[in-house]
């Protein structure tokens, strides 16, 4: 691993200034005496928008990638929201047309309900809840110690966790699976205990590397004054930086729910008990059992939670996603 | 590090140091001074990480080299064994199909999902109304769960003349095909799906490398007579090099890593067709009876993630001239 390590970080290094250059964007400065129409200008001039050709083409353009955003990004949504209330029959037998004959609304209830989506619903829920909370405990209090109390070892620390952020996940797969079987200190297994995915969680460096960013760039004034005035390191963490980093608390937060809503790998491996597993790794089991409709219902109902964060949060995530990019890169 | 210690030149290095005494902390002399200064503190809110790190991300790193030369189960002790589960791994017929599966997987999902984000988000960056609502559908399939979209996915594909993409190919004279059920056309089916699934969080980070594309290039460009296709080859494309370069070798090392897809939609069949590395990890480890062999998973993860490490390393020197422009 070390090996791996050493070797990519100077160029993580040398990676990293461009991107760092692109977030500090809207500090370069301008020519002041810039028009207003051009200042959010892009790679066609406010000119060319106005000649007819380009205009119509342009217009033309934008028409046709609605038109195919909507059938590739919406389309099988909008499919699974029509089959999850239809009949099973009528799906297998042409699954383009449109309740050929009525709807079946019971499918949704029968999957809530007899299929315990319900109880495998409220065990995401509490996977998603946890991971979040450990990770934001520890990318928090990591973040403060090594950007604003700063201890002599700090840059050590820093240096492995970005190593972390180095060595592919593939390595850690079977040895965590061992370490949780029978972790060290309290030897008692962690299999089919949520504390498993909690744990584990908070163990992600990029959350650490983006906290620790934010909390570089606060003012040091702010700290400095809160220190005059008798807050000691406690205090300053929970009365000053915190209430500062809702920013990022909100996108490392979004990163930590989807991320856990997502995972299947792990989970599968460490929640054999189907009174434990979340969604994730009950729904392909449930997809051998069941019947079509009631499945295609548990899919629908699997995907509207997540769906309607994103429609709700739509920012965050936007900014998140545009974010990874920043730090990745 | 030093870069991301002083990230966008917030601080200038010099006023800094002097400013915030109590918090660069010197070892005291005696724990008091020690506790008194801060040093205390450090060591209180650094606990979580190091707990975490340690036990669960530093510890099963090292455990990873050191499994890999042990014959590891659940039943008896560890013992040494030198290389031989290297040699095992690397005897195993399957390895090689692994290898080219994994390879073909990565080459496809390079053809399918390397250059549409790129011209999806250099079209959205133009779109004036409505972007959010561009944005938001592009970026739709990223937020369904990986797992629904999957076995969504496995109902499309369904062989018959009435699975839903047949039917659709159906309507201009096309197929069916056997998509899933063939060893030829498995892999690229999974490769479409995972495009699908993943093309959105491209977009959103192109367009915001497009945003910080200074508009007074466009400008000379102009003054100089460049059309549009050449603004968008000799201004824009330079812009985002660093960013491509980024996306690219990352793209690489999460497709080298493909698990979810092979393993629910053909569980690496049919013929071994869509058998990856990550899934042979997974059956040496998992796959079959009570005790895996954890030594040979270990020792080919181990494997690949130098190969990836490697392959890194290579790119970022061969690129390092044009990546900063």
């Amino acid at each position: 691993m070390t090996v791996t390590t050493q070797a990519m970080v100077p160029e993580a290094e040398a990676t990293v200034v461009p991107a760092a250059a692109a977030t500090g964007s809207r500090w370069r400065r301008r020519p002041p005496e810039r028009p207003a129409e051009q200042k959010d200008r892009g790679i066609i001039s406010p000119v060319e928008r106005r000649r007819p050709g380009i205009a119509r083409s342009l217009r033309l353009t934008e028409v046709l990638l609605l038109i195919g955003l909507v059938i590739v990004g919406l389309g099988p949504l909008l499919w699974l929201a029509k089959s999850a209330v239809t009949p099973t029959q009528d799906t297998l037998r042409d699954p383009m047309a449109l309740w050929p004959h009525g709807t079946d609304w019971g499918a949704l209830w029968t999957a809530w309900t007899t299929e315990h989506l319900d109880r495998y619903f409220l065990n995401t829920l509490a996977v998603a809840g946890g991971s979040w909370i450990s990770q934001i405990v520890v990318a928090t209090t990591a973040g403060y110690a090594l950007s604003v109390l700063r201890p002599r070892y700090g840059p050590i620390l820093t240096a492995l966790v970005v190593g972390t952020l180095l060595v592919p996940v593939v390595v850690l797969l079977v040895p965590l699976y061992l370490t949780v079987l029978n972790p060290p200190v309290i030897h008692h297994s962690m299999l089919n205990s949520w504390w498993a995915i909690w744990l584990p969680a908070g163990a992600n460096p990029f959350n650490v590397v983006l906290m620790k960013r934010f909390f570089d760039n606060l003012p040091r004034e702010v700290f400095e004054a809160a220190k005059v005035d008798g807050a000691g390191p406690y205090r300053l963490f929970w009365s000053i930086v915190l209430p500062l980093s809702r920013p990022i608390l909100g996108v490392v937060s979004v990163f930590a729910i989807i991320a856990a809503w997502k995972d299947y790998l792990w989970p599968l491996l460490v929640l054999t008990d189907p009174n434990k597993q979340p969604l994730s790794v009950r729904l392909p089991i449930l997809a051998d059992l069941i019947q079509l409709n009631i499945l295609l219902s548990a899919l629908f109902i699997s995907t509207v939670i997540p769906i309607l964060l994103f429609l709700v949060f739509q920012r965050l995530f936007l900014n998140g996603a545009g974010m990874s990019g920043a730090v990745k890169g | 590090m030093s870069v991301i210690d002083r990230p966008a030149g917030a601080q200038p290095p010099g006023p800094a140091t002097p400013a915030a005494p109590a918090s660069s902390a010197r070892p005291g002399r005696s724990p008091i001074t020690w506790v008194r200064g801060g040093g205390l503190a450090s060591v209180v809110f650094l606990l979580p990480m190091l707990i975490a790190f340690g036990v669960f991300s530093w510890f099963p790193m090292v455990r990873a080299l050191v499994m890999s030369v042990q014959q590891t189960n659940l039943v008896s002790p560890a013992t040494w064994v030198g290389f031989s589960n290297y040699s095992n791994v690397l005897h195993d017929p399957d390895l090689l199909t692994a290898i080219k599966n994994t390879a073909y997987f990565a080459v496809l999902a390079l053809i399918f999902g390397y250059p549409i984000p790129l011209a999806l988000a250099v079209v959205m960056s133009e779109v004036k109304r409505l972007r959010g609502v561009y944005t938001a559908l592009a970026y739709l399939p990223v937020v369904v769960p990986p797992v629904v979209s999957v076995l969504l996915w496995k109902f499309f594909y369904d062989a018959s003349g009435t699975g839903v993409f047949n039917s659709i190919v159906g309507w201009v004279g096309l197929g069916p095909y056997p998509w899933l059920q063939s060893a030829t056309t498995a892999m690229p089916s999974l490769v479409l799906e995972a495009t699908w699934a993943a093309a959105g969080g491209t977009v959103i980070i192109y367009l915001a490398a497009l945003t910080g594309v200074p508009p007074e290039l466009y400008d000379a460009a102009e003054v100089d007579g460049a059309s549009i296709r050449q603004k968008i080859w000799h201004v824009t494309m330079p812009q985002l090099r660093g960013v491509l370069l980024i996306t690219l070798i990352l793209q690489l090392i999460g497709t080298a890593q493909v698990f979810l897809e092979p393993y629910l939609f053909t569980s690496g069949g049919p013929a071994d067709s869509t058998l990856t590395i990550l899934l042979l990890i997974y059956n040496y480890a998992f796959g079959s009876s009570l005790s895996g062999d954890f030594g040979s998973a270990t020792a080919l993860s181990v494997m690949l993630a130098l190969a990836l490490g490697l392959l890194s390393a290579v790119y970022f020197r061969l690129t390092r001239s044009w990546s900063t422009s």
